[in-house]
């Protein structure tokens, strides 16, 4: 059976048209992989000489064992923003003569096979290799590989845990940023020293290895009640169950003055704030609003400017970016009443444009006491506020004339936590860097003002050229119009 | 009003809809039959340029739709789900389709007024996202937004199916109303050959994308289609 779902996967993945249209973001993300890959090598190798020469009398496994907590953390972080929780359309499994133990132990093995799971190994594996090497002894080596395996292993299910819990409310991110803070303030403040604990713990595994057998049933612990929480939803009315959510009416007359594009506004507002996952965007904007405190209080940042373009693009940028680049998929669901609807494509897209910039420039309006850490940062915000409504935004409803993906705004199904994953950010790279790229040449070459002048020379002639760029949008979605309704009837 | 000369459309060389010549006259009921892969959701998508044709051409009021979209003003459809906007209670959506068709919400109002026998109180005031509705419900919802407006072209495919009884008798009768109080061109397809003969003036089968029978509908008409459909 497993070879049937393996192949059924095999064939969505590589039938569907997303798939055939983006084979260079696929390309993109092979990059990423390899550069991961090469990076986690290089540190398993080097962190053992590093470690041994800068602390010559500590042991570097007793150091390495005494940060694991860190590393732990980070690698569920990452996972929560960047795995992929495995998709699977349960419904026309669920009568076949199948048992669903199968059909739940299949899905989290599959989980065990990600990426996420090999990637700690290039490095972990070295470093094993090096303890060996380095006369710790062939079985410290290999105790501790196997118990780093161990744990990746249970931190890919409590990550898959944390994961379709957050998925079923709509706080999307918040309890997995609330948990790793807790734990890390925990730590920092010492009323409980995880790290300190996590590292005794792995040097008494090392000292006795039969004690593996303690994070052994851990795992089985974490893999069991993954297990029953999945079981319980394999049940169709699980995932079919109409959650009723009461209607809320909202006329929103305040829309009315935008003109011919206030029904889409409304809908797009409606959109927002009515389905799951635009819903959780909002969530991300108050994560953009706070990023700049991660490096404007601290002294070393001080005087790098062109950090300021890069924080100042994501804050007034982060919802164009993951709003916009969805464009024109948020209403794939209804794509094709749109097209035989009376309506000007125009206007669909302005419409997307006006609600682009007018929170881009609401974020830059709350991002105003930035100014505290200095009015550099003040300007360089202004800077990139032009530049996102200049380049951006268009860049951005460009890229949407070429999305080909469909998006599942109901997300009844169970197991479907389709959409966040690696892709998502990477494509707003880009976007975020070049407005840096940009800043740096100038900036070194003539200074400071001329560096802030040159984005917002590009950003106002951006803004300047308004019509024309949509109009040339405009026909861009206009050719591309039977390819994506095609590309949107596909359910998968 | 609706005109398709030498339409095609061909998927891999495989052929899925060839109409030499069809013309629909303005204000005529028309009815599509044909089992399953006939054509007919295909010639509708043609009609309302969703897909492209392979040849020919498709006239909606004098305008070719794949190279202008003057058509959209005074057409309109409900094909299936899609045309739905889940995330929008009844009301709403009637309210955005009207306002894209120059209505304000009381004009809707007044609108939905002759169909509150239709929706049988399951759709107004419920306080549900069409999303939350039954298939049946859903497809009420959709139909009657195709009639804001008063459009000149009205396409519905399947108009019939998963509605209960009550509803297709309820709603064979506003058809029939409709005809007789606009000049409205309907076109409908159907799988239920007694719906179709009741409603439609003229019927068309269409077989592996063929025309192979134009009827001007009759007391012997159902007797011949079923003849024709049960070899």
């Amino acid at each position: 059976m497993i070879k049937h779902f393996v192949n059924f996967e095999r064939k969505q993945f590589f039938r569907s048209t997303y798939w055939q249209k983006s084979i260079a973001l696929n390309i993109l993300l092979g990059f990423f992989a390899v550069y991961m890959i090469l990076s986690f090598l290089i540190m398993g190798i080097a962190i053992y000489p590093i470690l041994e020469d800068k602390f010559p009398d500590k042991n570097p496994l007793t150091i390495i064992n005494g940060i694991l907590f860190f590393w732990f953390l980070a690698d569920l972080m990452m996972r929560f923003f960047l795995q992929k929780l495995p998709v699977m359309n349960i419904k026309p499994f669920l009568i076949l003569p199948l048992k669903r133990r199968k059909i739940v132990n299949y899905v989290l093995q599959k989980s065990a096979i990600s990426f996420f799971n090999f990637l700690p190994l290039f490095a972990v594996i070295p470093f094993g290799v090096m303890l060996i090497l380095n006369n710790q002894g062939t079985t410290t080596g290999i105790v501790w590989i196997g118990t780093m395996l161990i744990f990746t292993l249970i931190i890919n299910f409590l990550n898959f845990i944390i994961e379709s819990k957050s998925a079923e409310t709509e706080l999307s991110f918040l309890p997995i940023i609330l948990i790793a803070s807790a734990l890390f303030a925990l730590n920092y403040f010492e009323i409980v020293s995880f790290a300190t604990l996590l590292g005794s713990a792995m040097n008494a595994i090392i000292g006795t290895p039969f004690l593996i057998l303690i994070p052994i049933l851990l795992l089985v612990g974490i893999y069991y009640s993954n297990f029953q929480i999945l079981r319980k939803k394999l049940y169709v009315d699980e995932g079919v169950k109409s959650k009723t959510e009461e209607a809320s009416t909202t006329n929103m007359e305040w829309t009315k003055k935008f003109g011919s594009i206030a029904p889409f506004l409304q809908l797009d507002l409606k959109l927002i704030t009515r389905n799951k996952r635009p819903k959780s965007s909002i969530f991300i904007l108050a994560m953009g609003l706070f990023y700049g405190l991660f490096f404007y209080p601290q002294p070393m940042y001080a005087d790098k400017e062109w950090l300021y373009v890069f924080v100042g693009t994501f804050v007034t940028g982060i919802f164009m970016i993951i709003f916009g680049q969805f464009i024109p998929a948020w209403d794939s669901g209804y794509y094709k009443l749109l097209m035989s609807q009376n309506i000007k494509y125009k206007e669909y897209l302005n419409s997307k444009y006006s609600l682009m910039i007018m929170v881009s420039i609401i974020m830059f309006v709350l991002s105003i006491p930035y100014v505290y850490f200095g009015w550099k940062i003040l300007v360089v915000h202004f800077a990139t506020l032009i530049y996102n409504l200049g380049i951006n935004v268009y860049v951005l409803l460009y890229a949407g004339s070429f999305n080909r993906k469909k998006i599942d705004l109901t997300q009844r199904a169970a197991f479907n936590y389709q959409g966040t994953g690696a892709v998502q950010w990477i494509v707003g790279f880009p976007l975020l860097f070049v407005p840096v790229l940009i800043f740096l040449l100038p900036y070194f070459t003539l200074g400071f003002e001329a560096a802030v002048a040159t984005l917002i020379i590009l950003g106002i002639s951006g803004i300047v050229l308004h019509q024309k760029l949509m109009n040339f949008i405009t026909k861009k979605y206009l050719q591309s119009k039977h390819k994506m309704i095609a590309a949107f009837e596909q359910s998968n | 009003m609706i005109q398709a000369t030498n339409l095609s459309k061909k998927y891999n060389k495989n052929t899925v809809l060839s109409i030499t010549e069809l013309e629909i006259p303005k204000g005529q009921v028309f009815g599509l039959v044909g089992n399953n892969g006939a054509g007919k959701t295909t010639f509708f998508n043609l009609l309302l340029d969703l897909i492209n044709p392979t040849s020919g051409s498709i006239l909606n009021n004098e305008i070719q739709v794949n190279k202008s979209e003057d058509w959209k003003p005074f057409t309109a459809a409900f094909i299936d789900e899609s045309f739905l906007i889940g995330y929008l209670t009844p009301e709403e959506y009637f309210y955005f389709i009207g306002e894209l068709r120059g209505m304000n919400k009381a004009d809707i109002d007044s609108f939905l007024k002759p169909f509150e026998e239709i929706f049988n109180e399951e759709i107004l005031g419920k306080k549900k996202y069409l999303r939350d509705l039954s298939k049946g419900n859903q497809k009420k919802a959709g139909i009657v937004a195709a009639l804001i407006g008063s459009p000149e072209v009205i396409i519905l495919d399947e108009p019939f199916a998963n509605l209960d009884p009550t509803t297709q008798i309820r709603l064979k009768k506003l058809l029939k109303d409709l005809t007789e109080n606009s000049k409205a061109t309907i076109l409908i397809s159907s799988h239920d050959l007694g719906h179709v003969t009741e409603v439609c003036e003229r019927i068309v089968v269409l077989d592996k994308g063929n025309v192979v029978k134009d009827i001007i509908t009759s007391e012997e008409t159902l007797n011949e289609l079923e003849t024709y459909f049960s070899v």
